[in-house]
């Protein structure tokens, strides 16, 4: 117990004492969390958007294979992406791998599903009735879908913020394509999983603190958001 | 509201590119990376020539598949054979050396099989062999890897059983496995200095001249791969073989005891 309080009590001098490599390592998870998550977001809510609302063939099969690719492996989608963006791989001459870039694209992949699932089932768990109270109000169509998106709201947010939660807490995809480069991408999990490895428990303990700090704040909105989308 | 989100994305975007000023990319084994060393040895090189270097720390085998690959610029890893048909094979450019130190194995104190002084290193895995004893492998074909399956072939045995465990990780992670499981295991001396203060395994064998560890830096071949950054990998290897980087090399120490020793003047093969 000694071993962990001590660790523990460690951890709290070098968060509170804004420890620079502390602070590089949770600057790297937060904005490549945050620039995946909002592209992730243009692109799956829209998408989650038409496919609740519309009716097409095959539409019950998107929804399946949304729901099934949510809980897919990071490490697989790491491997996946990897076999593509090395040099040797198809997209090589771009040079992303081991790149912040290639993070969020492997991100972009692990969340599209949940958000875009999510904001599904947001919509699909709307009244039907609002669209046809709006038009009988005299709403136009654009009227109308604008009011349906702030009847989605919550949901919608709710999706968002699950999205980024998986992105923000993971680190097969981060390790694999970004290298757990010191300043560069080396984000809160893969600081962890290296600083375990050399047995500096303090520093892990630390980053570990903040994962959970954000994910409890993570957890927290969602419950608020979903509770309000009812 | 469109407006305004575009502006953060591109205010996003412009941040993470920001960052993006010369970069030059290393991989290099554990063993060199986990110690310090290059971040002590490295920032001089970056100031005076405005760049920064990615290191990427994985096993000698990845570092070198990810030369072959074009993936990294440079690569510095010890495995001399491996090395040597790195560049026979094309892929890479003026290998040198850069420094060396040894391989030791440790143990836990009460040292069950039995070998501590023993003066063969392949002996002293044979007779781990034969009392079973717990032993922890890289087995992830790192250098360090490589060094352990040659004393392997040395003894004309081939290790398996529940004893013989392959933790496929890097050396502190391998190192930090051994001590939690009071096993046998052979680590490099620096990352054994390093790390020392942490642990309750001593060292047993030494001195064997086959524990010889000799690190080589190589440049990715620009002919094979164009994207490669010649220039600035060679301005590398310059620095690295300089006498002022040498002496740094040698100054760098740990609790007193010197981890690495240089190898460019009076080399050692």
């Amino acid at each position: 117990m000694h071993y962990i309080a001590n660790g523990v009590k460690e951890a709290l001098r070098i968060i509170f004492s804004a420890d620079p490599e502390f602070l590089a390592v949770v600057w790297v998870s937060l904005l490549v969390a945050c620039i995946s998550t909002t592209l992730t977001t243009v692109a799956g809510v829209p998408f989650g958007i038409f496919v609740g609302r519309s009716r097409f063939r095959g539409r019950q099969a998107v929804i399946a294979v949304l729901n099934t690719l949510m809980s897919l492996p990071t490490v697989v989608v790491g491997l996946l992406v990897y076999s593509f963006l090395s040099r040797r791989g198809p997209l090589g001459g771009l040079g992303l791998l081991y790149t912040r870039s290639a993070m969020v694209i492997g991100q972009f992949i692990l969340a599209f599903p949940i958000i875009a699932a999510l904001t599904v089932t947001a919509v699909r768990g709307l009244d039907e009735r609002i669209d046809l109270t709006v038009k009988s109000l005299g709403a136009d169509s654009r009227q109308g879908f604008r009011m349906f998106l702030h009847e989605a709201r919550f949901g919608i947010l709710a999706a968002v913020i699950a999205g980024f939660g998986r992105v923000f807490a993971e680190i097969g995809v981060s390790m694999m394509l970004g290298g757990n480069i010191k300043a560069y991408t080396r984000n809160i999990t893969t600081a962890i999983a290296l600083e375990t490895s050399k047995g500096e428990f303090a520093l892990g303990i630390a980053l570990g603190i903040v994962l959970l700090a954000v994910a409890f704040a993570i957890n927290g909105s969602l419950v608020v958001m979903q509770k309000k989308a009812k | 509201m469109k407006r305004a989100m575009l502006t953060v994305l591109a205010a996003m975007c412009a941040v993470m590119q920001a960052n993006a000023g010369e970069t030059l990319r290393l991989a290099t084994t554990t063993s060199t990376y986990e110690t310090g060393l290059l971040d002590h040895i490295f920032p001089p090189f970056e100031k005076k020539h405005g760049v920064k270097i990615h290191i990427i720390s994985v096993g000698t085998g990845k570092a070198i598949k990810l030369g072959e690959n074009g993936d990294v610029d440079i690569i510095l890893v010890h495995a001399r054979k491996a090395e040597d048909k790195f560049v026979h094979d094309g892929y890479g450019m003026n290998r040198r050396d850069v420094m060396y130190n040894d391989f030791l194995m440790l143990g836990p104190k009460d040292d069950p099989a039995g070998i501590k002084g023993m003066k063969s290193a392949a002996d002293a895995l044979k007779r781990i062999f034969d009392r079973q004893q717990t032993f922890i492998s890289r087995g992830d074909d790192s250098g360090t890897h490589k060094k352990e399956k040659l004393l392997w072939l040395k003894t004309g045995l081939a290790p398996k059983g529940k004893w013989y465990l392959e933790a496929g990780q890097g050396m502190a992670a391998t190192l930090r496995m051994a001590d939690e499981k009071n096993a046998y295991v052979m680590v490099d001396r620096a990352t054994y200095l390093f790390n020392k203060d942490k642990l309750r395994l001593v060292k047993l064998v030494e001195g064997d001249k086959l524990l010889f560890n000799p690190y080589g830096v190589i440049a990715v071949n620009p002919y094979k791969h164009k994207h490669a950054k010649y220039e600035l990998s060679m301005a590398l290897i310059a620095w690295l073989t300089s006498p002022k980087c040498q002496d740094m090399i040698k100054e760098y120490k740990k609790l007193g005891k010197q981890l690495y020793h240089p190898n460019v003047a009076d080399p050692i093969r």
